[in-house]
This record gives structure tokens, sequence and C-alpha cells, in this order.
């Protein structure tokens, strides 16, 4: 297979496999904790959160980059201090192309899991405390459980969308190959040069591959959960 | 293990304002649908928390909201069993059980005889159901099992709330039983809501009559039960006595002989050996009244007695009270036969009941009901 696709557009899909990896799987405990927070409870300031968290679905995907490299660059308001405390630095890294991933993932794996935790009935949590369960033994024992194919679809979905991130991923951390130069962002680059035709082409089969497998195997595991769960 | 349960809260348009005991046994909250039952066993479980009220459970304060004491549902140990038994789909019914079991208190039995796993399946008759999924089962079997999953939990006391409301007669002869059985053999106080008279009949030691968000009767369940002045609350139709008795021999033209303070009576045949010790209600409207003893009569039972009072009614109606051997009956006549016969409190009277109009529903096979 390793001649199929030369050595730099290797890099470019691992690249892109490893950001959208850590992007859902970092994002993940903070989605399912807003989506429930979205869902549940009665807060001050809950639209502005909801509002938030979608934003990045609605703006123009440059917009989010710039305003990511704003916030997180190195002279950034948060960058400059993770750069100085931590050392940690994400612009124009792949860390900060999993960042980008994330952020503009985050409304679709939230919606999804929104819609599960709603669907789970509040009933069923309430015998469950009268059992003698508290708070977090029944999020943990009833409504995670229950909730599952909803947080399945929505990291696949999450995933899914990470992998083809391209706006604010290029504007946020450029296009250096090896370093930041994702799937979406090699098929640009290649597209940028006469005759490049072909490379781009691979890639984008490799692009569609992956697309369809995250969206068969999500089909699968939730379908086995949902029977799992049905109860019958 | 008692009770004390006094609590107001103001809804839109309705006010909930209801203070009463619940001492050992079963003590039903009864009333129609919208008189504040489900709300009242809500706060007591911590469902739902009322504007003003104190609830305390054998010494435990569960609620004091003077002092702005709430204990959280899962800190009261009180098992609910629901109308819709809310059993948790992604389980087994042996993982629901078990669900009980994981948070109930560990170490030797604090209250009553042990209510381990295996005795609880076979009390509740649910072990042929243990590896099964509850989207698979009747509504019996699921209400069952949740009764068992609440009674693993080890409770202080078991919150019922109209737990056979949605299943069919046949499911309702079918846990009636079991309930009978949770009352006298392993001694768990309970609250249990409900609208259907036959029931609270059958299970109740203890009636509290809701109406519009108040309480308008609350005492032992034979006292409440035949209290003409809570008849119009109850139903007319539903107004009767309780009577306990025992079954003294089946007579071999397939009547059951049942003795009682009031004196013999004979029933069609009963499931029960002799010796069992029973509760039967018998209903107002079933009940003939004579002046002498009626000779070349139809009808087995005849019972003498002495009227305590009577209660003319609003419409054609007068509801009777008497004293048969220390044993109440209620009898519902007209008005035009209390006047014709001259009835007046302190008469000598006979009660006529006709054998075959003591429902087997109105037969409980547990202990009399004065507990």
């Amino acid at each position: 297979m390793t001649d199929w696709l030369t050595p730099d557009e290797w890099r470019a899909v691992a690249l892109s496999l490893r950001v959208s990896l850590w992007a859902t799987a970092l994002s993940l405990p903070l989605g399912i904790l807003v989506a429930y927070a979205l869902a549940r409870w009665q807060f001050w300031g809950k639209q502005l959160l909801n509002g938030l968290v979608h934003l990045p679905l609605i703006l123009p995907p440059v917009v989010t980059g710039y305003l990511l490299l704003l916030t997180f660059g190195r002279r950034g308001t948060v960058g400059q201090y993770l750069d100085q405390w931590f050392g940690i630095v994400l612009a124009f890294r792949w860390t900060g192309a999993a960042l980008a991933a994330a952020v503009m993932a985050f409304p679709l794996m939230v919606r999804a899991i929104r819609l599960a935790i709603e669907a789970v009935d509040p009933k069923l949590e309430q015998a469950a405390a009268t059992l003698g369960a508290s708070r977090p033994w029944v999020f943990a024992t009833v409504t995670l459980p229950l909730i599952l194919p909803g947080i399945i679809a929505g990291a696949i979905l999450a995933f899914a969308k990470a992998m083809g991130e391209f706006g604010a991923t290029i504007t946020f951390v450029s296009n250096i190959p090896g370093q930041t130069q994702t799937l979406p962002s090699a098929i640009y680059a290649v597209l940028q040069v006469p005759g490049g035709e072909a490379t781009a082409a691979r890639l984008v089969w490799v692009a569609i591959g992956v697309a369809m497998a995250a969206l068969v195997l999500s089909e699968w595991v939730a379908r086995g959960v949902a029977r799992r769960i049905a109860g019958t | 293990m008692t009770v004390q349960i006094a609590l107001t809260h103001r809804f839109g348009g309705f006010a909930l304002d209801v203070a009463f005991d619940a001492p050992p046994g079963v003590t039903a909250l009864f009333g129609r649908s919208g008189s504040g039952k489900t709300t009242t066993i809500n706060a007591v479980a911590g469902l739902f928390r009322p504007d003003q009220g104190r609830i305390t459970l054998d010494g435990v304060t569960l609620l004091d909201s003077q002092r702005g004491l709430c204990l959280p549902p899962h800190r009261r140990r009180i098992g609910y069993v629901f109308q819709d038994a809310r059993l948790f789909p992604h389980m087994t019914v042996r993982q629901n059980l078990a669900y009980g079991q994981w948070f109930a208190p560990k170490g030797p039995e604090v209250g009553g005889p042990g209510v381990g796993l295996d005795r609880i399946v076979d009390l509740l008759g649910i072990g042929a159901l243990l590896e099964r999924r509850p989207g698979g089962l009747s509504g019996g079997e699921k209400q069952r099992v949740a009764i068992g999953r609440a009674l693993l939990s080890r409770p202080r006391l078991l919150a019922l709330d109209e737990p056979l409301a949605a299943l069919d007669d046949a499911r309702k002869a079918e846990i009636l039983p079991y309930l009978e059985r949770l009352r006298d053999e392993l001694h768990l106080p309970m609250l249990y809501v409900s609208h259907a008279m036959a029931e609270v009949a059958r299970l109740a030691t203890t009636v509290v009559v809701l109406e519009a968000g108040r309480v308008v009767a609350a005492g032992p369940a034979a006292d409440v039960l035949s209290d003409p002045a809570a008849a119009p609350t109850l139903g007319l139709r539903e107004a009767g006595a309780l009577l306990g008795v025992r079954v003294a021999a089946h007579d071999a033209d397939g009547l059951t002989r049942l003795d009682s303070a009031a004196g013999p009576l004979w029933l069609p045949q009963l499931d029960a050996p002799p010796g069992t010790a029973l509760r039967i209600r018998i209903l107002a409207q079933d009940v003939i009244l004579a002046t002498e003893r009626p000779q070349h009569l139809s009808a087995l039972n005849v019972l003498p007695a002495v009227i305590r009072d009577i209660r003319l009614g609003d419409g054609p109606g007068a509801l009777i009270r008497l004293d048969a051997g220390g044993e109440t009956i209620l009898a519902r006549i007209t008005r035009r036969s209390a006047q014709t016969l001259g009835l007046v409190a302190g008469q000598n009277v006979f009660a006529i009941l006709k054998a075959l109009s003591v429902a087997q529903q109105n037969v409980g096979a547990t202990r009399a009901p004065r507990a």
C-alpha cells in the first residue's frame, strides 16, 4: 500500500487521523458535560452558552480560525500564558490543528448527545434515586448507558467533521507539510500545482474511504447498542 | 415505624394542605385523581419539595422546611413502586433487582427478617424472569419486578403509587396476594396510593381519605370505610364494612362456612384451608335489614345486630351503621324503608346478606383488619 501514496501523502493522511482522533477524544468529556447542561439544567447564561457552542457552525470557518489565532496564537490572549506557564504552543503546530478541528466539530457532537439525553426519561433517573443512587451514580449507571448510542454517533460525526476541517485549520495553523498539512490541506496544496490532479484524486479517494468507514462503523455500533438498551 | 406527614403547597389553582400519621402497616391514601395523593407520597420520597412541610420517618427527619432541611431522595431509603414500573431497559431483570441491592446499606439486617434476593424472588414468583429484559415482560411481571427491586434496596418504607392502575383485572388479581404477603410476612410499612376501593379495602390497615388537597377522613381502615360520614367521598356504591373472619369448614354443597364475631356466614367456596384468617368486605348495598328474624327466606346469612346510627342522605338513600357482635356492618337502604320500618338507633334488627353477593375480589387472604 505504501507505494500507492507517496510518503508526503501518507504523512498528510496519518496527521489527519491523529488530529481527528485527538480532537474527538479530548472534546468528548466536555461535549457530554455541555450537552447535559443544555438538556437538563436551568442556569443563567444558558442561551449564551448554546450560542457560543453553535457559533463555529454558523461563522465562516476562516473567521473561526482567525479568532483562534487571536486567542491561542503565541501572543494571543490565552496563548501567551499557555506558552509562558506550560510551554504549550498551539499556533502552527499539529496540536493547533487538533484544537481547530475540535472547535469546528464541537457543535455537531453536542447536538447529537443533547438529543440523546433529552430522549432519556427523567422518570428512570428518579427511580434510580429512590433506590439509593446519588446523582453521579444515576448518571453513570442509568443516563450514560442509555445515551451511549448518541455519544457514539456524536463522536463519529465529530471525527468525520474533524477529518474534513479545512478553513479554520489553514487559517490558524497554516499548511506546513508534515506539521500541519492535513488531508484537506494537502488536496488543496496539490490542486495549486499544475498536474497535481492525479495526486488529488488519490487523496480524494482516501477521504471518501475514511468518511464512509466512519459512517458504517457508527451505524453498526449504534445499532448494536440500541438493541442492547431497547430492553428486549 | 411511624411516618408523620404535614405539608402545604400552593399550585396555580390548587392548594395542598395535609397532615396525618401513618402507623405501622399499610396506610392507604385514597381519593380521586387530582386530590393530591401522588404529590403527597412524592414529597415523602423526596421527588417533590413542598413550600412548607415536615416529614419524619421513625424519628428521622426527612423534610423540615423551617430548618431548611430536605434530604435528597437517595438518602431517604424509601422504596418507590411507580405506576409505570420504570424498570431500567438496558438491564436484565436480575440486574434491575441487583441495582436496588447495590446501594442498600450493607451489614446485618436492621429491620425485620431477611429480604435477600432469593427470598424476594420466591415471594414475588419472578424466578423464571431473571435473565429476561424488561421489554419482553407483561405489565404484571414488570410490576412484580419493580416491587422486588424496591424491596431489595432495604427501604424503611415502601411507597406505592397506584401500582395496579395500569393493569387489567386479571393482572391485579395476580399481584394483590403478593402485596398482602409483603404486609404480613415482611412487616414493611407501606404508603399505598390508590383510587380503587377494592384494593384499599383488601390491603389497608389505615386509610387516609383526601379530597381537593385536604384530609377528610383518617383512621383504622375498618372505621373509616364503614363511617357513613365518609361514604359520600368514598363513593356510595363502594361503601361497605370490613369483617374479620376465619374459615371454619368447606361444606359438601360448595359453600364455605366462616366464623366471625358477628356470627356464622356462608360464602361460595373459598380457596383457603380451615383456620385461615380472612377479611371480607361487605358492600352496604348488598345488605338487607329486617326487624324480625325472617322465615322462608332464600338468603343464608342472617346476622342479629343493633343499629348504631342512621345517616339520611340528600337523595333517596340512607346509611345504617350496625353493631353485630362488636363488628361493624354498613347497610344502605332507602329512606322510605327506614321510615316504614321505623328504624331508630339502639333497635335490634337482622342484617341479611346473600351468600353469592360477596365477590371474590372482596375476600382478602390475610389477617384481620384491626391489626
